[in-house]
């Protein structure tokens, strides 16, 4: 079984400005790179079940220099209000850790 | 042509190595820039206009940066300072600045730009239609505009125009970061997507390094492309690494939106020069039509005083779902009973934040059915006055330390208090009120420059 953390040398959360979260999935190397977008496992829907954003809202860019994926969305909660819990988005990418990855699809 | 910029830190304050300045000022940098700002700190350093850095860590920091802007005679460029951008931060760090020029022996001009914004001229643009919102853009009216404050991210123009009138040293209210390392490259007539890119590449210093640090970066900049090294040699830059940076804190690690246009890294190509530099090539710069000022609102919510606390006991941990409901309607009741009715229990959030179960990823968090054994409580109560907040929070704290257990007979402990009182008042609390970008009719409306003389 393959994981997100097995394919990746980062994974963080940050924000984008007060009004956006921001996923980056920095892999380890090309072929991890290739593994993960073939496998088709981030997705506008993964994102908004998780972080109840309008699938059509969230931003997926592949960055083939960077071999990382950058994930955008609305924040469920503008920065810093006062039901915030995380005010600079650092650990909103804990539940993506150990998602497993499905095989490439051939 | 080369231009040579030197970034000596991702913030003023945040520190650098002397010795990587002191080669960094060997190389011959044609400007020095830094930052000292950001909303990443969050609503409350907009909202009150203190720093977030100590004013000691920033002296030390200017202290370096202006005497090697004495010994090369080039400008130095600070952005967004005082951590929000906003005029007391200016003036705090101009005040730090005349400081260090007397115990120093350094007579330079200074431009102070400021970056607030009248709630006129805001209520004026928005009349216009001349605000509009970003995706994802909070819901505004003009009160959004007047209450609170509001800073504008001004863009190259303003630090240029204060440059040719004869400034050494520029201290800028709110910036986009960018604009600092752009603004005298643009004048020397470098490519524009270079020079963005350049810019962006360097803005938070050595941040994109390998290992990432608090010390700075080196730009050459020539005809077809830079090249950027760390001023560290122990440290160390790659393809790869200068490339990842893009994503850092950015919706699309692609396209970074600029006043004047849109950078466009899609084409960029990084190659290794050795095994700690990095020429890069191909970005391009799109000006755009309309030149917009993204603007940062915070405006107060209320008064916060906390409570932190722990429950250890399964029995307490298990009840909980039940027993925080009723506390919450409970505190309603003697909210109305306390103050006589003064205060309406609406204008009151008490909120449980329970670590170890659903502090952090809440409601969201696919694993939160699994049973902690031990759950750390913080109790937040925000209120229209700090008073309030105070009086709310001393009996919260103390119910919530007898909440009634089922199982139990007598009156039970559930809550362990580290602290004597358990309550800690919190302050004013803001909020952030605007993604929004303003469309002035120049570059320069939106900002003032005050030119000073500063001698020893």
């Amino acid at each position: 079984m393959t994981t997100l953390l097995d394919l990746c040398s980062l994974i963080r959360s940050k924000n984008a400005g007060p009004f956006v979260l921001t996923f980056d999935f920095m892999c380890r190397d090309e072929h991890s790179y290739r593994t993960l977008r073939a496998s088709g496992l981030l997705t506008p829907e993964l994102f908004a079940d998780l972080y109840g954003a309008d699938p059509a809202r969230v931003l997926i860019v592949h960055h083939d220099r960077a071999q990382a994926v950058k994930v955008s969305l609305p924040r469920p909660l503008r920065q810093g209000d006062i039901h915030d819990s995380d005010s600079y988005g650092g650990q909103q990418y804990a539940p993506l850790v150990d998602l497993e990855v499905p095989d490439h699809r051939h | 042509m080369e231009i040579r910029i030197l970034a000596p830190t991702g913030a003023l304050g945040a520190g650098f190595r002397p010795e990587s300045l002191e080669r960094g000022v060997a190389l011959l940098p044609h400007v020095i820039a830094c930052d000292a700002g950001s909303t990443d700190s969050g609503p409350y350093y907009l909202g009150t206009g203190e720093p977030k850095l100590s004013r000691e860590a920033v002296t030390r920091d200017l202290r370096l940066l202006l005497k090697a802007r004495d010994t090369l005679g080039v400008p130095l460029i600070i952005g967004s300072c005082g951590t929000s951008g906003r005029d007391a931060g200016v003036d705090l760090v101009a005040g730090i600045a005349r400081e260090i020029a007397a115990q120093e022996g350094l007579s330079f001009q200074l431009a102070l730009i400021y970056a607030d914004q009248d709630p006129a001229y805001l209520t004026r643009c928005y009349e216009q239609g001349r605000i509009r919102p970003l995706e994802p853009a909070p819901a505004i009216d003009r009160s959004t505009l007047t209450d609170g404050h509001v800073v504008g991210m001004m863009g190259v123009e303003p630090i240029q125009a204060a440059l040719r009138e004869g400034a050494d040293v520029v201290l800028a209210g709110r910036a986009s970061d960018t604009a600092l390392f752009a603004a005298v490259p643009q004048v020397m007539g470098a490519d524009p997507g270079l020079i963005w890119h350049a810019a962006k590449t360097v803005e938070c210093g050595a941040a994109c390094a390998i290992p990432p640090s608090a010390d700075g970066l080196f730009v050459h900049l020539r005809a077809d492309h830079f090249d950027v090294e760390p001023l560290d040699p122990d440290s160390r830059l790659t393809p790869h690494s200068v490339a990842a940076h893009t994503l850092y804190e950015n919706a699309n690690p692609y396209l970074v939106t600029e006043p004047s246009g849109v950078l466009d890294t899609t084409d960029a190509v990084y190659t290794a020069l050795d095994a700690r530099r990095v020429r890069v090539t191909g970005a391009v710069y799109r000006p755009s039509d309309t030149y917009t000022v993204k603007l940062e609102g915070s405006s107060l919510v209320g008064y916060q005083t906390i409570a932190v606390g722990g429950i250890r006991d399964r029995v307490v941990i298990e009840q909980l779902p039940t027993l925080l409901p009723m506390a919450q309607a409970y505190f309603r009741a003697k909210i109305h009973d306390v103050f006589q009715g003064r205060v309406d229990p609406d204008d009151v959030d008490i909120d449980y934040r329970l670590y170890g179960q659903d502090a952090v990823l809440g409601a969201r968090d696919p694993d939160r059915d699994r049973t902690p054994h031990e759950l750390g409580v913080l109790i937040t109560v925000t209120a229209p006055t700090q008073a309030i907040a105070h009086a709310v929070a001393t009996f919260v704290a103390h119910a919530s330390s007898h909440l009634p257990i089922p199982q139990y007979e007598g009156l039970a402990s559930t809550v362990a208090f580290p602290f004597s009182p358990p309550e800690t008042d919190r302050g004013p609390v803001y909020r952030f009120t605007l993604n929004h970008v303003a469309v002035p009719g120049t570059p320069h409306e939106m900002f003032r420059t005050v030119h000073e003389e500063v001698t020893s």
